[in-house]
């Protein structure tokens, strides 16, 4: 492992006269991305585009030549091969444009630096180790740095950290506070009744994710994973076959009305290269069955509802693949206090049932005792909930004044905001998780524990099992289903069919949900002979906004609870305002003639940030304004839009929000 | 000809600042931290300068603790062609600042300083200046163009002054500091950010300079500006100019 890593370090100082020339090789396709590709000759691009590897001399005839360039490499590679149709066209799904970008090429290529993604990228190095061989793994942050965009309660189960990195105690992860108190409480407006807690946290650590993770990705560079926050992935690359090849960044530095700015930087294509070989012997004909299985592996690691992974899911109909149902959500919004001496226990945890929510919106809220004064307290919505006029970000605000919850509050100030949906559908909405090139892991695919309300732990492990899958995919060949079969027989998917009719079971109201969950706990045990199916997807539960009335929130008195701009401030949210709004409308009049008319306009109350304001025009007519700048990047609008007319696309990289304790 | 440019690891421009609870300063830990804007701009004209073919060189300058080899990374990545790192710990005052500057311009020997024309932290607005007048150099401050002549050796600068717009020419050697609008720096990509990581940087540190770094100036304390009182509608004007004479005592 230390000779890996070292070995890795030299590469990047340069030393070497391939690494000089591969940066030869993209200087000349310089800042302006308007020149074509490499003019280097063909003898230069063999011996430069490895990733400066020496264990792998072969792997120098690369993917690239598999997407449309023109140069003689593209042609010598066919001919050694006789593999002839990969000089790829881009199919219309993905970019037309790819090949005017620059491209670089890896192994895999990792689309988020979360819990998954981290995971995968250093088991796969760990793999690489083990192995004495090296893959190149590129990670992709959308956020300005690792962690920024991670926010979650958190009540941590180290038992896919434990494997991964079992000396992480040793090692000074942030992760020192241990479950102390586990309450769970049933709220009315005014009182608070004591229930047995169905959890059992024993083991557990009450951790900020965001520091966890900011953690995993110093240790995964240590590791030799090339991490880079501040790119957005925008686009997916395709060959022409339609498998997944990479992903393209987002241009930057284009205005608001589309055009370039004077500091525009066309996006990079980050492609996975297939091959990696241990030795010289299996080059001849390892090398040419490689390639004919297109061994390049693309993970995307984006977080609940990834808008690529969206698009991969509806693309590949990964859901209708394996009978899935559709994926049901929930809106988490969360704050970190710092609170007063006295009253702070840590590792207190409190989980609640019942006010401010009725009994037909299911959700409940946290309150979780940290290290150095801090408290983690959220609301959690489901997002089916019936009444448009439903603010989940009043609702929270309520919430603190409750009079089990003010006094801990009290006198205490609020250090940071957040919000983020999360995915509640268990394992009735995962969907089929592998794809021609590639697959998806932790959230984006689904695996969070609902009645745990954990889902680090499942996250970490379907990345380190894809790691594990892709490593023999591009070493020996293998097929990248094997990913799917190994988390079917994990304790992921153990643990996701135990708890597999709990949130179901509510969807039939508050006290049969109650019963259900009772009778699965207690007499089932898991073993129940039947799986709930879920309810309407959450976009279409909404009611018309006539079959309810008006909510009307009490106004924020500044000290526990306050307006929407002052919780934003805290989130250290921005994005470049001079930049096309990423929240598209797919037809833009809707909002005016069906989301306000029939549904009053609800996106203006879901969404945490504000983004979404119904406004007057001279004419008096109300119009939608979307301030994206204030975007948290949670998806809710994207989730829940009654038309699903909103598409939340990734803006500029480095934007969104700046979270570091949460 | 070489540019030096320095730049400052500051707190976010985005982030929320927090008072630290023993009023000893701001909070600084778990905070993202990130490049000067002024000293971004300032970057993005060195290296147009030295692409117009002006200059041969740009050297990016950091000083600070440990962690700010990566602003100086980012501006590697931006371009910059080598960086120079004058590690040292505790606070830094301008005129620490400038002292330091002046020992590695007599090492480095470049014909243009370029500085933000102060840093978003301490908004002192005073390194630039302490550093032309350590030299003996002219300066060019809040510039919002600048255009470099070779062969005559100077340097004209727009200035952004009260009054409106200032054009001063300086001789070369000059010092200059940048105002928001000189120019829209460009983003660092991908391609670039790898190659930031094989450019040489070069540690110092004050003693190796000779320079002595404890200042003349304490912070005592740091405070929360008060709350902001809400508002008070009046009913006429003459409450209101009660109001502004005996309350606010203004009139």
């Amino acid at each position: 492992m230390n000779r890996l890593v070292s070995f890795r370090s030299k590469s990047r100082i340069g030393t070497t006269p391939c690494s000089s020339s591969f940066y030869a090789r993209l200087l000349g396709s310089s800042i302006d991305a308007s020149r074509t590709r490499s003019t280097a000759n063909a003898s230069d691009s063999l011996a430069t585009v490895s990733r400066c590897s020496s264990l792998v001399p072969a792997r120098t005839l690369t993917g690239s030549s598999l997407f449309g360039s023109r140069n003689g490499s593209s042609a010598r590679l066919s001919n050694l091969t006789g593999h002839g149709g990969s000089q790829g066209v881009a199919r219309r799904f993905c970019s037309d444009a790819a090949a005017e970008r620059e491209s670089m090429e890896y192994d895999v290529v990792i689309v988020g630096a979360g819990p998954a993604g981290l995971s995968a990228a250093i088991r796969l190095k760990q793999l690489c180790g083990e192995k004495g061989v090296d893959l190149s793994v590129c990670v992709v942050e959308k956020g300005a740095e690792v962690g920024a965009h991670i926010i979650s309660g958190n009540v941590f189960e180290p038992r896919a950290l434990d494997e991964l990195l079992p000396e992480w105690e040793k090692e000074e992860a942030p992760i020192s506070v241990s479950v102390s108190s586990d309450k769970f409480w049933f709220l009315t407006k005014d009182r608070a009744f004591s229930l047995p807690s169905p959890f059992d946290n024993k083991n557990n650590y009450v951790i900020s994710l965001s520091q966890l993770v900011r953690w995993m990705g110093s240790k995964a560079e240590e590791y030799g994973v090339e991490i880079y926050p501040g790119f957005a992935a925008s686009e997916i690359l395709c060959d022409d076959n339609g498998s997944v090849i990479g992903i393209g960044t987002n241009d930057m530095g284009v205005a608001k009305n589309g055009s370039k700015k004077e500091n525009f930087q066309r996006g990079v294509a980050l492609k996975g290269v297939s091959l990696a070989f241990s030795g010289n012997k299996m080059i001849q004909c390892c090398f040419m069955r490689a390639i004919k299985l297109a061994g390049r592996v693309t993970l995307f690691a984006e977080g609940c509802r990834g808008s690529l992974s969206e698009k991969i899911i509806k693309k590949y109909h990964l859901r209708e693949k394996r009978n899935a149902q559709h994926q049901t959500y929930a809106l988490g919004i969360k704050e970190v206090w710092e609170i007063d001496e006295s009253k702070h226990q840590p590792g207190a945890v409190i989980h609640t049932l019942g006010w401010p929510l009725d009994q037909k919106t299911y959700g409940g809220s946290f309150l979780y005792h940290m290290s150095e004064r801090q408290v983690a307290i959220g609301l959690v919505v489901a997002l089916n909930y019936k009444n448009p006029y439903l603010s989940p970000y009043e609702e929270f605000q309520k919430l603190k004044h409750h009079p089990a919850i003010k006094p801990i509050l009290e006198d205490g100030t609020v250090i940071q905001y957040g919000a983020r949906t999360l995915n509640e559908g268990g394992i009735q909405s995962v969907p089929y998780p592998v794809f021609p090139g590639g697959a998806i892991i932790g959230c984006s695919a689904g695996f969070l524990n609902v009645p745990k309300i954990k889902g680090t732990h499942t996250a970490m492990k379907s990345g380190m099992l894809a790691a594990e899958a892709a490593f023999g995919t591009l070493l020996e060949g293998s097929n990248l289903d094997s990913y799917w079969t190994t988390l079917q027989n994990s304790w992921v998917w153990e643990e996701l069919h135990k708890a597999r009719n709990y949130r179901p079971a509510f969807d039939h109201g508050f006290i049969p949900g109650m019963a259900i969950s009772a009778v699965e706990h207690y007499l089932f045990r898991g073993k129940s002979p039947f799986t709930l199916k879920h309810g309407k997807p959450d976009h279409e539960a909404t009611n018309v906004a006539r079959s309810h009335s008006p909510i009307e929130y009490p106004k924020p008195d500044g000290v526990l609870s306050f307006d929407v701009p002052t919780s934003l401030h805290r989130s250290n949210t921005n994005h470049d305002h001079d930049q096309p709004a990423h929240l598209k409308l797919r037809d833009p009049e809707m909002p005016t003639q069906v989301n306000l008319p029939e549904y009053d306009g609800p996106e203006s109350r879901y969404c945490p940030a504000r983004v979404y304001e119904y406004v007057p025009e001279e004419s008096g007519q109300l119009k939608l304004q979307i301030n994206a700048q204030n975007c948290l990047h949670c998806k809710a609008c994207d989730i829940k839009d009654p038309k699903q007319n909103i598409e939340w696309t990734v803006p500029e990289g480095g934007g969104g929000p700046g979270y570091s304790v949460m | 000809m070489k540019i030096m440019v320095a730049v400052k690891r500051v707190i976010d421009y985005a982030v929320k600042i927090r008072v630290k609870a023993d009023k000893s300063g701001v909070e600084t830990q778990n905070v993202k931290m990130s490049m000067n804007p002024f000293c971004e701009i300032a970057l993005e004209e060195a290296l147009r300068i030295k692409e117009a073919g002006l200059a041969s060189e740009v050297v990016a300058v950091t000083m600070g603790p440990k962690q700010s080899i990566d602003t100086l990374r980012t501006g590697l990545a931006m371009g910059a062609d080598r960086g120079i790192h004058v590690e040292a710990t505790g606070d830094l005052f301008p005129l620490a600042v400038a002292k330091l500057f002046k020992a590695l311009v007599e090492i480095e020997k470049p014909g243009l300083i370029i500085l933000g024309k102060q840093a978003i932290d301490n908004d002192c607005n005073q390194t630039g200046q302490m550093v032309a007048g350590l030299l003996g150099w002219p300066q060019g401050t809040f510039a919002s163009k600048v255009v470099l002549d070779k062969e005559k050796q100077e340097v004209m600068v727009d200035r952004e002054v009260d009054g409106g717009l200032e054009t001063v020419c300086l001789n070369l050697p000059a010092v200059i500091t940048t105002d928001l609008r000189l120019n829209q720096p460009r983003y660092a990509t991908l391609p670039n950010i790898m190659k930031a990581k094989s450019k040489p940087v070069k540690k110092y540190t004050p003693e190796e300079l000779n320079v002595a770094t404890k200042s003349d100036l304490e912070v005592v304390e740091v405070t929360e500006p008060p709350k902001r009182k809400a508002g008070v509608l009046v009913s006429s004007v003459d409450e209101l100019i009660d109001k502004l004479k005996n309350e606010a005592h203004v009139i």
